[in-house]
């Protein structure tokens, strides 16, 4: 920044015009982001302080913490968030390993390679509504895949219906999840192996350490910060995810899969509680800031370390 | 690497395998419902291979199903929003990537923050101002609330592409005697052609496969986008018809498919690297 103190004042001159000329063109790109993106954000967590409804005649009125004192003494509320939790922690982690796995695998010099790396790009190319769908036709009670794999290995006494059992709703789910999220994971992780020096590795094998002693103390290490800002990610991505699962079970059967996200939709467009709809987003903004605070946290603290 | 023990590769084999069948059994089995007929779809014992394979499910898919209109409401909203945000970002990024600036700064900010928060807040607030401005049930209030949402994405990516063309091509044309405008035509456009393709594929696939901004701003049925047409599908008489249902999903995928194969080079050689270092 010192060269620009020293410029002439013609070059600065020609550099202030030149710097109106390019808001001018960055103007329609702003324009729509600030009126369409940034001010309804805004709104939006106002709107979680207010007594806000559907409808045209209604009028608005600022209850401060009212719809929050409200919320922490709704049961529904809470089964919600505590199910959003149990979602997003075990897709996250599931999918974390399974990825790192798969490209690990994908990093060595395997046969049948460029099957795989298709295969795993596929879920990410399919929409999320496509992915429910797909998913509801593998666990049909009658006609899925799971019940008839588990029929053929002779333990048909197993099969149910996995997504209408109050039992299974969420496990299965989480499958499904885990299943959609891998790809985006995996290409991120496999990136990052990419970028870990040969060199360092080959050292280490040359004064004999072994494979997973390697794994831990040098790939692990140097995979860090691409853990931590993909899992941070998924995190987030997870937790306020709605358009698979709504289409897997719309929150049911009963509830179990009710996750935030389907719950704060039902109350602002069934009920038309625009306000306590809002209030659930803050909630989960606030949840989602304080665990990553935490997790980064800590991380950082393993760096300096 | 290449000393490994024979049973450590058998067992990478192994697992290899079962990635293999756990991604694509689910995709196997869509394909194999879709060319099932409605009474081989419903019996209790299927098998992977269709007995007698018919093509009926994809032509009952558009008969019957409003899907062939969906489709175009799709195909309207989704290219409606990539050429609009491709209009707005291309000239924005080129200004940005020329000139240092803040907005820079903002932008990326604002790609990271806004992941942070849920749909939720955002769509309220949203469903308002467009239900005041009578856009909602609109196709064009649609585009712009995905143009909207796609904009920070692709002017971050564009820039990244203007940065990879040397400033000092446009100051030598320059004086060579070029005018700024044969400078860009000649000799920025050229060379950006392929993050341009880039960029316009992204949001033309963002916006196809969107569901949740549809869901709350579309409600009458003639406007309803593919997603929205499916998932419908499913709650109603889907149980009864999952053949045309697998098949019309399997075409609706089509587009994203043609995406990712175009990408996949650069995505699984190390490509996103960069991207995702920042």
């Amino acid at each position: 920044m010192t060269t620009l103190n020293e410029e002439l004042p013609l070059a600065r001159k020609k550099r202030l015009s030149h710097n109106r000329y390019a808001y001018f063109l960055v103007l329609p790109a702003l324009a729509p982001v600030l009126i369409l993106s940034v001010v309804p954000l805004l709104n939006g967590i106002y709107l979680g302080f207010t007594d806000a409804r559907a409808g045209l005649n209604q009028t608005t009125h600022f209850t401060g913490i009212e719809n929050y004192t409200e919320l922490l003494s709704n049961d529904l509320f809470w089964a919600s968030f505590k199910i959003g939790l149990i979602w997003a922690f075990s897709v996250t982690i599931l999918q974390f390993l399974a990825a790192l796995g798969l490209a690990l695998l994908l990093n060595l010099n395997l046969r049948l390679q460029w099957l795989t790396r298709t295969l795993a790009l596929v879920p990410w190319a399919m929409p999320p509504v496509i992915v429910g769908i797909m998913w509801q036709l593998v666990y049909h009670p009658d006609a899925g895949l799971v019940n008839e794999a588990l029929y053929r290995v002779g333990m048909g006494d197993l099969a149910t219906n996995w997504l209408g059992d109050f039992s299974t709703a969420l496990p299965a789910v989480i499958v499904v999840g885990v299943w959609a999220g891998m790809p985006q994971t995996t290409v991120v992780l496999l990136a990052g192996l990419q970028g870990v020096p040969a060199e360092l590795n080959e050292a280490a094998a040359v004064d004999g350490a072994s494979t997973w002693r390697r794994f831990w103390s040098i790939t692990l290490p140097q995979l860090r910060p691409v853990i931590v800002a993909i899992t941070s990610l998924d995190f987030i991505w997870n937790f306020n995810s709605f358009g698979l699962v709504y289409v897997l079970t719309t929150g049911g059967p009963g509830g179990k899969t009710m996750l935030p996200m389907l719950f704060a939709y039902e109350e602002a467009f069934k009920f038309g509680h625009f306000g306590t709809a809002a209030a659930m987003g803050n909630v989960m903004v606030l949840i989602i800031v304080v665990l990553l605070f935490f997790y980064l946290r800590r991380r950082m603290r393993e760096v300096n370390a | 690497m290449n000393r490994s023990k024979p049973l450590t590769r058998a067992l990478q084999y192994l697992a290899l395998l079962g990635y293999i069948a756990f991604l694509a059994f689910p995709l196997l089995w869509m394909l194999s419902t879709s060319f099932k007929t409605p009474q081989e779809v419903v019996e209790l014992h299927p098998s992977l291979i269709p007995r007698e394979p018919t093509l009926d499910n994809y032509t009952s898919a558009f008969e019957q199903q409003h899907l062939a209109r969906a489709a175009w409401n799709s195909l309207q909203v989704s290219v409606g929003s990539a050429v609009l945000t491709v209009v707005i970002a291309l000239p924005a990024a080129y200004a940005l990537a020329r000139v240092r600036s803040r907005i820079n700064t903002l932008a990326t900010a604002w790609i990271l923050l806004s992941q942070l928060f849920p749909f939720i807040l955002l769509v309220i607030p949203l469903f308002i101002i467009l239900k005041g401005a009578s856009l909602t049930n609109s196709l064009f209030g649609l585009i712009l609330v995905y143009v909207t949402w796609s904009l920070p994405f692709a002017l971050w990516m564009l820039q990244g592409f203007v940065r990879g063309i040397p400033r000092e091509l446009e100051e030598a044309a320059a004086m060579d005697g070029a005018s700024r405008f044969q400078t860009l035509w000649r000799i920025v456009a050229p060379l950006l052609a392929p993050g341009v393709v880039a960029v316009t594929l992204f949001a033309f696939i963002s916006s196809w496969n969107e569901f949740f901004f549809a869901l709350v701003l579309l409600k009458r049925p003639e406007l309803a986008t593919l997603p929205l047409e499916l998932a419908k599908f499913v709650g109603i008489e889907g149980i009864a018809r999952l053949g045309p249902l697998a098949a019309g999903s399997l075409m609706a995928t089509v587009p994203s498919l043609i995406f990712f194969a175009f990408l996949q080079r650069r995505l699984t050689s190390g490509g996103l690297a960069g991207a995702v270092k920042g």
